[in-house]
């Protein structure tokens, strides 16, 4: 199955059941507050925010008066062309090279093993990549890194445990310099994005980049979990206020959540989204696509 | 989120009109409980679980005589917390001890719940409580996570067993029996995160359970989970009854309603809460904390709780005798600093307080400047923190040249103290709120 054919497969019943619930509810209710109420509760149950799923029903009405819904299929098409307008309006940026890309983001979303996929997929580009260890703090981490670096058959920098991150980046970016490396991917620790320090330290690593390498173009990625709820919003607020992010790593599609959500970072925080995780295995990420995206979620 | 403002403010904000006594009317009930659903919605309650809530709670509501003491809109929050609190069940941090030991409790839970660290904090607790816990670990998978373990086991002080990529199941067995001949009375199963749609996966669980007596199934769910909690907790629990739950990372600003979604689907308790990566990060779960934290209405309980912890009470006694009789001095502030620290910082502090999420931005509280001011007065002579009048020109560039800073920092800080002294003259007075001196 290609990549997004196994995300369709797992999506595909919840599909089907959104169109069945429009057609049915079209048919017995027409458009009344029931209906609209319905077609909000369908977008947040897939995690899209709160107001974002009122401003999306909103339009939904304001076509309403027109009079141009004639039946339940065109509400569904007309919420897929109002979403998939909303997640274009963020941009994916083009990949140039030579290439910085780092990842942030809170614990556990999957930012070490995302990088031993990109470090596949650049490979398989015909990219040279390093990777840098630079979680210096959670127990094991570089051992982790190592063990996909050496999947992915690529070069890795890292230091001692509880070493400073900043200098992880800064032996990373010096030596792919020297070396002409094409990517270097830096793995940074999981942090909750309200602490302070721990943001500052992020920031830390983003100025030694930008300062030793200004001729590489530098990307930062925030890895999210799909299962996460409204408070992704919040995450992406804080680490785009930190470390200015170029877009989103959207990880473990390969479950039932659908990350709704990543709506809200397009429409509000003109955050596109890059690249989604659909597994453990390195070969299980794809480059995003919106209309495929939004297909999945009704 | 607190973008929105909380619960409270929404629904004063509807009833700021509304003065009059007498029973709730089904309009108003009906009007406020819109504002109470996208409360619950915004805070990752399950969209189901939140109308069935509602239902119950208007019925409730309605026809109920306004109390004396409360306005329309706190009377409604009132209702919508009591049957929050009782739906979430009581506290209880017990975990099940087997009548024959060794106790075997199964961790389990999807990729990065954070069951890892968590078996790290549970030998930390035990071993507090006299127990001598074992580790076992059974994440066969994901690169390094026997090495994790182990790193926490060390942190811990506590042996961690391994028997490399073995299948868990015959690991568990062994472990069990290494157990019992080396006196350990508890042991704790890690196991690798999975997607509760893995059936292979989880058939490997239902096999552990099949082969070894387990006490305790605890489902590890991240507080910052969404609409997806009720599915994970539904799976979890029909597949290998959940005897508690354990929810992680709620030092962040998650409202964390997934636990409410996770409690109405399973009806198992919530035992744990994680707040922190470190190791003596884990707390019991109060419902009527969580309660107020899904409203939107701050953790102001965990806040006291967190300031009690920090002053003792003779501490504290003898700062309010200081305060009263004016002779608060600048060794005073520095232990003040000391205390915060205690506390988890400044930010961890007003990460608690109601709407102060937003407001409050590392631009306002710079933990880097409370350092600063710290270095300051460790600078000074003791005499000058006692009385800081002393403090001239030529002082002001020791102390600055001592600890790094400039002369302008420490004219402001200055500045501050004596404002702080002011502020607490008022306190003492009655007058004026209580304010962070910075
Ligand atoms: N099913 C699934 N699991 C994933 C995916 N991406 C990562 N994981 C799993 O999620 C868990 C956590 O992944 P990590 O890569 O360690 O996450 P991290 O963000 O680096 O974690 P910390 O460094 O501890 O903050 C691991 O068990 C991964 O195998 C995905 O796309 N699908
Ligand atoms: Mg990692």
């Amino acid at each position: 199955m290609g990549l997004f054919g196994k995300l369709f497969a797992a999506l595909k019943k919840t599909k089907d059941n959104v169109a069945t619930k429009l057609r049915m509810l079209f048919s017995k209710n027409k458009l009344g507050d029931e209906f609209y109420d319905e077609l909000e509760e369908i977008l947040i149950g897939a995690d899209v925010s709160v107001t974002m799923a009122e401003e999306v029903v909103e339009q939904v009405k304001a076509e309403a008066i027109d009079g141009r819904i004639k039946d339940g299929d065109f509400v569904t098409d007309l919420l897929k062309d109002i979403m998939q307008d909303i997640l274009d309006e963020a941009p994916m940026p083009e990949i140039n090279y030579p290439c910085v890309i780092m990842l942030v983001g809170v614990n556990g979303v999957g930012k070490t093993t995302t990088i031993g996929k990109l470090a596949h997929y650049f490979t398989a580009k015909k990219k040279s990549v390093t990777v840098a260890a630079a979680d210096t703090f959670r127990a094991a981490a570089s051992d982790q890194l190592s063990v996909w670096a050496d999947r992915a058959k690529v070069r890795i920098v890292k230091h001692e445990e509880g070493s400073d991150p900043s200098a992880v980046v800064y032996d990373a970016v010096s030596s792919a310099k020297a070396k002409k490396t094409d990517v270097v991917i830096i793995d940074t620790a999981g942090r909750l994005h309200v602490k302070d320090n721990l943001m500052n330290e992020l920031k830390k690593m983003n100025r030694v980049v930008e300062r030793e390498y200004p001729e590489a173009s530098f990307y930062k990625f925030l890895v999210l979990d799909a299962t996460t709820g409204q408070n992704a919003v919040s995450q992406a607020r804080a680490f785009d206020g930190a470390v200015d992010l170029d877009g989103i790593v959207l990880t473990k599609l390969d479950g039932t959540a659908k990350g709704g959500f990543v709506i809200s970072l397009c429409g509000d925080l003109h955050i596109p989204v890059i690249f989604v995780g659909t597994g453990e295995k390195m070969e299980d990420i794809a480059l995003f696509n919106s209309e495929e995206f939004v297909e999945a979620i009704l | 989120m607190a973008l929105f403002g909380s619960l409270a403010e929404r629904l004063n904000h509807i009833f700021s009109k509304l003065t009059k006594r007498g029973k709730l009317t089904e309009l108003e009930i009906k009007t406020a409980m819109r504002e109470v659903r996208i409360a619950l919605l915004e805070a990752d309650v399950n969209i189901k679980v939140a109308k069935d809530f509602i239902a119950k709670v208007s019925e409730k509501a309605l026809g109920q005589e306004i109390l004396q003491s409360l306005n329309p809109s706190q009377q409604v929050i009132k209702i919508v917390n009591e049957e929050l609190i009782a739906l979430m069940g009581s506290a209880n941090a017990k975990l099940e001890v087997s009548p024959k030991p060794p106790t075997v409790i199964l961790m389990c839970g999807l990729q990065g719940a954070g069951k890892t660290t968590l078996c790290g904090k549970l030998a930390v607790q035990l071993k507090k409580q006299g127990k001598k816990p074992l580790l076992v670990a059974g994440d066969i998978y994901r690169p390094a996570a026997i090495h994790q373990l182990q790193v926490v086991g060390g942190q811990a002080g506590t042996e961690v067993f391994e028997r490399g990529t073995q299948s868990p199941v015959k690991t568990a067995k062994e472990a069990i029996e290494h157990a019992k001949r080396m006196g350990y009375d508890t042991v704790v199963l890690d196991t690798a995160g999975r997607l509760q749609i893995d059936e292979t996966l989880m058939q490997e669980l239902e096999n552990i359970k099949k082969n070894v007596e387990v006490s305790e199934t605890l489902l590890v769910v991240d507080a910052m989970t969404g609409q997806e909690a009720v599915n994970v907790a539904k799976t979890f629990n029909e597949r290998l009854e959940v005897t508690g739950v354990i929810l992680t990372k709620l030092d962040g600003d998650t409202r964390g309603g997934a636990c409410l979604s996770i409690k109405a689907v399973t009806g198992k308790p919530i035992k744990f809460i994680g707040v922190g990566e470190k190791l003596t990060d884990l707390e019991p779960f109060y419902p009527d904390r969580m309660a107020s934290r899904i409203l939107g209405m701050g953790d102001v309980l965990s806040l006291i709780e967190k300031a009690q912890q920090a002053i003792t009470e003779a501490d504290a006694k003898k700062k309010e005798k200081k305060m009263r009789e004016n002779t608060f001095t600048l060794s005073d502030y520095l232990e003040q600093f000391e205390m915060m620290k205690k506390m988890g910082g400044v930010s961890a502090l007003m990460g608690m307080l109601p709407g102060a999420k937003l407001k409050v931005r590392e631009e306002d509280i710079d933990e880097k400047k409370i350092e600063r001011t710290r270095a300051i007065i460790l600078s000074m002579t003791v005499a000058e923190r006692e009385n800081p009048s002393i403090i001239n020109s030529s002082r002001k560039r020791r102390i600055a040249q001592g600890s790094g800073t400039q002369i302008q920092e420490i004219n402001q800080l200055l500045r501050q103290f004596d404002q702080a002294k002011l502020l607490m003259k008022h306190m003492k007075n009655g007058k004026g709120k209580f304010k962070m001196p910075f």
